[in-house]
């Protein structure tokens, strides 16, 4: 939960004009400075124009402003098809007379000089603009095209003639710019002329694409100097603060089941709490997420909504999986009770799933979510971006007394180190291993409960069986015992491995 | 309020050749600001004395009608849109450098 700072007595005397832009108004605590001109900086591609049309937009349909949008670089018919795929509707605001569009051309070939000149042309069909639809936001995107065929110095001094025009006209401006000639670090331009200047930046590492947005500079208002990750999807912008969450987490003292039984029974006969964390790790193939969508199951049988996010197999394919060990989820997908979220892990960084994942969170209100496995996310960044980063997203899911399982693929055997497992053992309340093991010349596989923070869990190792008639954990008998110590040797080794892993200090014990 | 200044008529036929080609010129102002007044002296003297009988000249006050701002797709002011000879040329600013609204208007090379 995002807590929203109190505006002090001198912020007050700022008013301010509700973007509607999803975190935004949160970050800026009540969007932009009203009847002042914003600046909005950005290379191609960065978002300026999505994010100008979404503040116009939104003025129309939220506060019942209308708006002016002079576009400088698209015609009006590109611009109202590109932005056709957010689900604004141009063409009904201009029938309505709230939104008011206009191209402005700058043919730099036809034009020569021949003296002094100003851009009261521009000022007089801004201002036709503003009164033909009682306009109380503006937009002007992008002034770099005027730079082209113009004389810049005039073109300067004429900028700062229009923020002043602009704000006698009492109408809330975003200008756009791509950061170069408009406003070059060397004019500095933006410091005496705008009250705000945001910057959106688009950067590429490692092919993966991050959006952040940094509030440069509000006049008069205290603003984080942190960048913000944000998105861009067919909703539009969502701006995400990386705030600390709240830490007020209630702890409950319900169980859910794990939907396996037997697995309750090794679960001090309960189950997990809600709200509490769960990690299932294993080496490939183990039935890891076996586990997990019978967990998931037997949620949505009890009417709890679920999302099950799949970093590696397609929803699809474990709906297949599943329906062979006699699991069906098709009924619930279709009840709306399970939902999936799937992304290939290296379209975006972890960090941006993880906002798209509280983004449905929000939509779905599901009680438990599954993220199926969580080692597939972590093949990019540096190990404490990552740790952080899960902490944050499980404090935020305790705020909201949501359980989360987590599967983790472990590699090779026993005593080679394992960075996927990035020291979430630690972390999480309640710990299964699933391993593979040869019982009586058999291979087999075993599952065991690492530990269980909060409850009497068993100790046992057992059989875990996977058939058509779903999931058993089948106690190992006696004269199965000399295999049996070798599993528990492993099992031990990979319980101080995760300490070493999990701590910086010295060893902890294995149990909380 | 447009003012228009017709061309003198003197009965006699029109000489053929590019030279002598018909002008037809339009001089966007806003009001009586000082661009705008250089402006109309500056065409009125360079019309008398390279133009002399082969030119309209239409001045309009994008002040008093803000509608030409938008369809003539006005930006920069003052500016004088050559019509006629084609191609069509804006020639940006209050006229003062009579060498570039000569090359502008193809005047001179």
């Amino acid at each position: 939960m995002v807590k929203v700072k109190k505006l002090k007595k001198t912020e007050s005397q700022f008013p301010k004009s509700l973007t509607g832009i999803q975190g935004f108004d949160d970050i800026t605590n009540g969007g932009l400075p009203k009847y002042r001109p914003t600046i909005l900086l950005g290379n191609a591609g960065s978002g300026k124009t999505i994010m100008a049309m979404e503040f116009i937009v939104n003025g129309i349909t939220m506060n019942n402003e209308p708006g002016v949008f002079m576009a400088f670089e698209e015609n009006t018919d590109e611009l109202t098809t590109n932005v056709r795929s957010l689900g604004y509707q141009l063409n009904k605001h201009v029938a309505e007379n709230n939104l008011y569009m206009e191209h402005v051309g700058m043919d730099q070939n036809e034009n020569f000089e021949t003296g002094k000149y100003d851009l009261e042309g521009l000022f007089v069909r801004i201002g036709q603009a503003i009164d033909k639809v009682k306009a109380k936001r503006v937009v002007l995107d992008s002034l770099d095209a005027l730079f082209a065929g113009l004389d810049h110095q005039t073109l300067r001094s004429e900028f700062k003639r229009l923020f002043a025009w602009l704000k006698k006209k009492k109408v809330t401006a975003i200008i756009t710019a791509e950061m170069g000639d408009a406003f070059t670090a060397r004019q500095g331009m933006e410091e005496y002329v705008a009250d705000c200047v945001i910057v959106l930046d688009n950067r590429v590492t490692n092919q993966i694409t991050t959006r952040r947005l940094r509030i440069v500079k509000y006049r008069g208002s205290f603003h984080g100097n942190n960048e913000y990750p944000f998105l861009i999807d067919k909703k539009g912008i969502t701006v995400f603060p990386i705030a600390v969450e709240a830490l007020q987490q209630k702890i409950s003292s319900q169980k859910i089941s794990s939907g396996i039984k037997q697995l309750d029974e090794m679960l001090d006969n309960k189950g997990f709490y809600v709200g509490s964390s769960i990690l299932i790790s294993g080496t490939a193939g183990t039935g890891k997420t076996s586990i997990a969508t019978a967990f998931a199951l037997n949620v949505c049988k009890s009417k709890e909504p679920c999302l099950f996010c799949a970093f590696e197999e397609a929803p699809n394919q474990v709906i297949r999986n599943m329906r062979s060990i006699g699991i069906h989820l098709e009924p619930l997908i279709k009840s709306g009770m399970l939902s999936f979220y799937y992304a290939r892990p290296t379209l975006q960084n972890l960090e941006l799933h993880f906002i798209s994942i509280k983004k449905m969170i929000k939509e779905r209100k599901p009680g438990v979510v599954i993220l199926d496995p969580i080692t597939n996310l972590m093949t990019e960044g540096p190990n404490s971006d990552i740790r952080s980063m899960l902490t944050r997203f499980v404090d935020y899911l305790k705020t909201e007394q949501i359980t989360v399982m987590f599967t983790a693929a472990i590699t090779v055997g026993s005593i080679e180190r394992n960075p996927s497992d990035e020291g979430i053992s630690s972390m999480v309340d309640t710990w299964m291993m699933v391993q593979d093991i040869e019982l009586d010349g058999e291979r087999t596989r075993s599952l065991c409960v690492m530990k269980a923070r909060g409850m009497n869990h068993s100790t046992e190792v057992r059989k875990f069986v996977i058939s058509n008639k779903g999931i058993a954990l089948i106690p190992i008998a006696g004269r199965e015992s000399k295999n049996l110590a070798a599993v528990r040797r492993s099992i031990k080794e990979h319980e101080n491995l995760a300490t070493t892993n999990g701590s910086h200090g010295p060893k902890e014990s294995a149990r909380d | 309020m447009s003012q228009k200044i017709p061309k003198k008529t003197n009965g006699k036929a029109k000489p053929q050749g590019k030279e002598e080609e018909n002008y037809i010129l339009r001089l966007f102002i806003t009001g009586i600001l000082p661009n705008s007044a250089r402006a109309i002296i500056n065409i009125n003297a360079i019309c008398e004395m390279y133009l002399k009988d082969r030119y309209e000249l239409e001045i309009i006050d994008i002040y008093q009608q803000p509608s030409f701002a938008i369809s003539e797709k006005i930006i920069a002011v003052p500016v004088l849109i050559k019509r006629f000879p084609l191609p069509e040329i804006r020639l940006i600013g209050d006229l003062s450098d009579i060498g570039s609204v000569l090359k502008g208007l193809h005047l001179i090379n």
